[in-house]
């Protein structure tokens, strides 16, 4: 059996999901609104605290990229469960 | 190319086991104005269109992706464990059958996915009308699902997914306006 | 008052067989009339706000109920 996921991974989970929703909304709005300076601000400043956040998040629970852009610990741990859709 | 992010875009719950509501849901999967055919139409469109809004079709169709595992996520728990017995009840006999439990790109009514769902007329502005058209029937779907559904909390990430379609359109609109290319001046004819 | 939905009323026929829904409903969300978006609109105050709600922009907010559980009136 594995060990079942704590609140407090499912509460970081969800403030990285609310930072990269944000990312993404605007990532769209400037695709159409390119000079809009106040947004790129915006939207730096949220790249920046998204980089800490998943920084934090796979200290504690693992890769979330690969192909490199995550670092791996040892043993290779990005093919260890749970998958997006199973927590 | 792509990356993989092991995160779903929006926290998907749904209440219970519920294989009836995941053959609704199959729609938005593999139908005609799922989120599979939404994905590959925006990207399929990027090589034929002005440079000012491939930026825009690459970034929908990637969060249609995201998008498309929010679907998945919720057809796996709706018919996770479910019996052979649920699932014939449930009207996915004839599912069972051909793919046990296993997702497949199919509408709600069993047809498999095909690429003549999505257009590719290579004229920008006949594309972008398109997209804004199959926004507002993927928007449509989802309300349609959702007075379906009794679960609330499946409805609250159906919610969201028809919102997006929303913002999308909004977007699509907005490159229409940029292809037209007489934003603030006047008109003559 | 601007309305997100619209309501009309369709003929109905004294010989038709389901009973009638005599109000019936049809949603018009914001992108039909925001325009191209002006720059600065106001956001949500938290970004778990806006992931909930699917948009960064309340002026593109569109709240959506099934009819047949809100129990339409049509005002
Ligand atoms: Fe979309």
């Amino acid at each position: 059996m594995n060990e079942p996921l704590t609140n407090a991974y499912y509460e970081l989970l969800e403030e990285i999901q609310a930072v990269d929703f944000v990312l993404c909304e605007l990532t769209l709005y400037l695709d159409t609104h390119p000079w809009d300076n106040e947004a790129v601000q915006q939207f730096n400043h949220h790249a920046h605290q998204s980089r800490q956040l998943k920084k934090q998040y796979e200290k504690q629970y693992g890769p979330l990229f690969q192909y490199g852009m995550s670092y791996s610990g040892y043993p290779w741990n990005w093919k260890e469960a749970p998958w997006p859709w199973q927590v | 190319m792509w990356y993989y992010e092991k995160k779903l875009q929006y926290p998907v719950r749904v209440r219970e086991c519920n294989p009836r509501l995941a053959k609704f849901l199959i729609e938005q999967y593999g139908g005609a104005d799922g989120e599979l055919a939404a994905a590959l139409r925006y990207l399929n469109q990027r090589y034929s269109i002005p440079d000012k809004v491939i930026g825009l079709l690459t970034d929908i169709g990637t969060e249609e992706f995201a998008h498309l595992e929010m679907i998945a996520t919720m057809v796996y728990k709706l018919t996770k464990d479910a019996t052979p017995e649920q699932m014939k009840e449930a009207g996915l006999g004839a599912h069972y059958v051909n793919h046990d439990n296993a997702l497949f790109y199919e509408n709600a009514s069993g047809t498999p996915w095909t690429a003549s769902y999505i257009q590719a007329k290579g004229d920008p502005i006949a594309d972008i009308y398109e997209d804004i058209a199959a926004e507002e029937k993927a928007r449509a779907t989802y309300q349609w699902i959702i007075n379906m559904s009794d679960d609330p909390e499946l409805n609250d990430g159906l919610k969201y997914l028809r919102e997006r379609e929303v913002v999308h359109s909004q977007r699509f609109r907005e490159a229409a306006e940029i292809l037209k290319e007489e934003r603030g001046k006047k008109v003559f004819f | 008052m601007f309305s997100q939905r619209k309501f009309y009323t369709p003929y109905t026929s004294p010989t038709d067989p389901c009973p009638p829904i005599e109000v019936k409903s049809y949603e018009t969300p914001p992108q039909l009339y925001l325009g191209f978006q002006p720059p600065c609109l106001p956001q949500y105050a938290s970004a778990k706000e806006a992931l909930h709600r699917g948009t960064l922009w309340p002026a593109l907010y569109s709240p959506y109920e099934s009819p047949y559980k809100r129990g339409d009136t049509g005002e």
